[in-house]
């Protein structure tokens, strides 16, 4: 037996002891999601000793080092762990925007000690982080940005407004990119960590197409920052922001690590009913939902390979943004589908039997995929700048 | 298995890709239709395969092959691909090999070494109307004397007209027969045609053709596991070749936008072109991707291999065809000229998106296999 082998079989038995029966069923609601931080409450004991099991093995951050709470995995044990869940339908022990967005940039820009300090409550669920990048004059023309942080010596006193802040009302702190030199565009910024419970910091929700509100808007008033609060160099964060866009851009991509092929007709046949040649009883939807689910088979394989190329630096460091580009407007289509296959059901918009408009409201959420984190606009300007090095762009 | 290619198969694709570049470039498939080449390839091209071992790619080492595997073999598909090269490594090198190699028995010791040392062209006589049906073959063989008498009409054989034999698929009482019909077998007839891609591909006409018991590829009745096993590989190398076609095809676009000035501008400046360059890139690199993925589970023998070369047929045939359409779109007026390149890379593309089943049959195949 291969070393690799070994270890998935250490997996599968660690797995099947650890991972709760109520852990392997499908998420059904925004509460079955755990997200941790400080005002945490668990919705089941089920979901809390999930949580302390793969804190307790590094497994909420399996390819962290174990000094910084995680499990020290290599690349191709980190796709094992992850195929391995993915077979018994384990669930996220703990998203977070720390261990996908901070906690990247601190492992590259990160002192030892910011690390240390830092990432082991990330790792741990304990400190729930918010992301403040986009301003209400800054979308995709982000390095605009306007929020000020004026130098008072050992701390910055800021100034200015985030929107579309992923669950600014719920997170413990957020990490913010803030000017900090007004004359100098790109080097003119500051990649700064604050505690959302600071004075001065107030969040207002924002109403979406969908009816929810996960973003909010943030507003701050004379917030103050003590100086060591930021990472990688003082005017020096758009860096920091550019790698995390990237990362963000991978992370979107990376669902791809192997594992289960769901068919959307497949799964529609069963609700849909089928001819007498057994095939699903709409033949242009039929073919529609066949021709997606072509792209999404392929996309998979997109993702796998693109993974293993990432993680061994074989891919052009412009890729996430064509697996986002890619990716997003699939999941978009996906959801066209999902609406055209429901019906005049899948209108209803807060019966029991749909689970609250779960399809409306998740089909109105995707339409956020192609704008969030780079539009697809952006998405095709930077591959054909930097990966087809087409001239002006 | 990581999906990319390992160090060996990096330095195969690093031998392949100069040679094919040098020795059959897009001018080699020109001088090869201009002199109105009755044979389809050039058979110097084959002799220096053979030199290179190309030929024995997937026949198993013991039948004197190399025992290589699908990812190998679509190494030198896509630069066939990308230099639009004639050549008859497709049906015989990786369809008939992966038919008679699941085979075994006589006709895989016959011709298995044969195709390895570069004598043998195999052609595969599978379809029979305008559009691929492998499901509803009507030629017959009926059993007569001490073997069989086949009677029917194929379509769309690759080198029918000059292959030393042709696989033939034909219904028997239980089931579906692969038959090695030789080339001088008494009844046969051939009639190529020149397709839009200046590759002949012949009618070939069955009329009460005798061939001995021994003939049969595997056994008889029991071809149907046999014909998958060459669908699979065929469709998989196609898939392979489009995906080195809708390279070629989008880097000499890409290219082109690089150099073409309108409006005091290179035309590569303009975000309309732009976003559709790299919108084609995006679609390239996922057939890619799954044309890899393909190869991979049918070299692990693995169940989902089916789906996947499915898959793979269908995403590689929407990405060529978008490179090439850009491809002339972007080109301009000499995009439609005969003297430029992207044109070539259309007609290929539209003849490798139709062998073997083309998009729409694929895109069936993947709902039926996912019961819908």
């Amino acid at each position: 037996m291969s070393e690799l082998d070994a270890f998935r079989a250490e997996v599968r038995d660690w797995l099947e002891a650890n991972c709760p029966a109520e852990m392997r069923e499908p998420v059904r609601d925004e509460g079955d999601v755990c997200w941790g931080g400080r005002n945490w409450v668990f919705k089941n004991e089920a979901q809390k000793r999930w949580l302390e099991a793969c804190v307790a093995k590094g497994y909420t951050v399996p390819d962290w080092p174990k000094p910084y709470g995680g499990a020290g995995l290599t690349p191709e044990q980190t796709k094992v762990l992850k195929q391995e869940m993915k077979r018994i339908h384990a669930r996220s022990p703990l998203d977070s925007f720390g261990i996908w967005m901070l906690g990247p940039a601190l492992l590259q820009f990160g002192t030892e000690e910011q690390k240390v300090q830092y990432l082991n409550p990330i790792a741990r669920g304990e400190i729930r982080w918010c992301q403040g990048y986009s301003e209400p004059g800054s979308g995709s023309d982000l390095v605009s940005l306007q929020t000020f942080g004026e130098d008072k010596g050992d701390h910055w006193v800021v100034n200015g407004s985030k929107i579309w802040t992923s669950y600014a009302d719920k997170a413990d702190w957020i990490f913010c990119l803030v000017r900090t030199d007004k004359a100098n565009k790109y080097q003119g910024i500051t990649f700064m960590l604050f505690d959302m419970a600071s004075k001065g910091v107030t969040t207002k929700p924002i109403l979406l197409i969908s009816g929810n509100s996960p973003f909010c808007e943030t507003f701050f008033d004379d917030v103050e920052v003590p100086k060591t609060q930021f990472i990688g160099e003082i005017n020096r964060g758009w860096d920091v922001a550019k790698y995390l866009l990237g990362h963000e851009r991978e992370m979107i991509s990376g669902g791809g690590a192997g594992g289960d092929m769901v068919s959307i007709g497949g799964a529609f046949a069963k609700a849909f009913g089928k001819n007498a040649a057994g095939e699903l009883d709409d033949p242009i939807l039929r073919a529609e939902m066949a021709a997606f689910d072509v792209d999404v088979f392929a996309y998979r394989a997109m993702g796998e390979r693109f993974m293993d190329m990432w993680k061994t630096g074989r891919a052009h460091p412009a890729s996430s943004n064509m697996m986002k580009y890619v990716g997003t407007e699939l999941n978009k289509r996906r959801h066209e589908l999902v609406m055209s296959g429901g019906g005049s059901e899948a209108l209803e918009w807060d019966s029991e039997e749909t689970k609250g408009g779960a399809r409306a409201r998740g089909w109105l959420r995707t339409k956020a995929n192609s704008i969030e984190g780079g539009t697809s606009e952006v998405m095709l300007n930077v591959i054909a700048k930097r990966i087809l090095d087409l001239p002006g762009a | 298995m990581p999906l990319y290619h390992n160090d060996d198969q990096a330095m195969l694709k690093d031998s392949v890709a100069p040679f094919v570049a040098e020795q059959a470039p897009v001018s080699h498939l020109r001088n090869l239709r201009d002199s109105a080449d009755a044979t389809g390839f050039s058979r110097d091209l084959w002799a220096q395969f053979t030199e290179m071992g190309l030929p024995g790619m997937l026949v198993p080492e013991a039948h004197g092959g190399l025992g290589m595997g699908h990812m190998e073999a679509g190494i030198v598909l896509e630069e066939i691909g990308r230099n639009l090269t004639p050549s008859p490594f497709l049906s015989t090198s990786v369809g008939a090999v992966a038919a008679l190699a699941k085979a075994g028995g006589t006709q895989a010791s016959r011709w298995l070494p044969a195709i390895a040392s570069g004598e043998a062209i195999v052609a595969l006589a599978i379809d029979e109307g305008a559009k691929h049906r492998p499901d509803r073959i009507a030629t017959t063989a009926t059993r007569a004397g001490n073997g069989f008498r086949l009677d029917g009409k194929k379509s769309f054989v690759l080198h029918g007209h000059v292959a030393d034999m042709s696989i033939v698929a034909a219904k028997t009482d239980g089931g579906i027969t692969l038959f090695a019909v030789p080339k001088d077998a008494k009844g046969v007839t051939a009639d190529p045609r020149r397709l839009v891609d200046s590759s002949l591909a012949s009618h070939v006409t069955l009329d009460g053709v005798e061939v001995d018991a021994d003939a049969v590829i595997g056994e008889v009745d029991a071809g149907g596991e046999i014909l998958d096993a060459l669908l699979a590989a065929t469709r998989t190398g196609a898939a392979a070749e489009m995906v080195g076609v809708g390279q070629g095809a989008m880097d000499m676009t890409v290219n082109y936008l690089k150099e073409r000035k309108q409006f005091g501008k290179l035309i590569g400046e303009f975000q309309g072109l732009q976003h559709r360059a790299a919108h084609l890139y995006g679609e390239m690199e996922v057939a890619r991707a799954t044309v890899m993925k393909a190869q991979q589970l049918l070299d692990e023998g693995s169940e989902g291999a089916k789906l996947m070369v499915s898959v793979a047929k269908a995403k590689a045939g929407r990405a060529a065809n978008l490179a090439v359409r850009e491809g002339v779109q972007m080109h301009g007026g000499i995009g439609m000229t005969d003297e430029y390149d992207i044109g070539l890379y259309m007609k290929r593309d539209r003849a490798l998106a139709e062998y073997m089943g083309d998009v729409h049959y694929h895109i069936d195949q993947v709902a039926r296999m996912n019961g819908y």
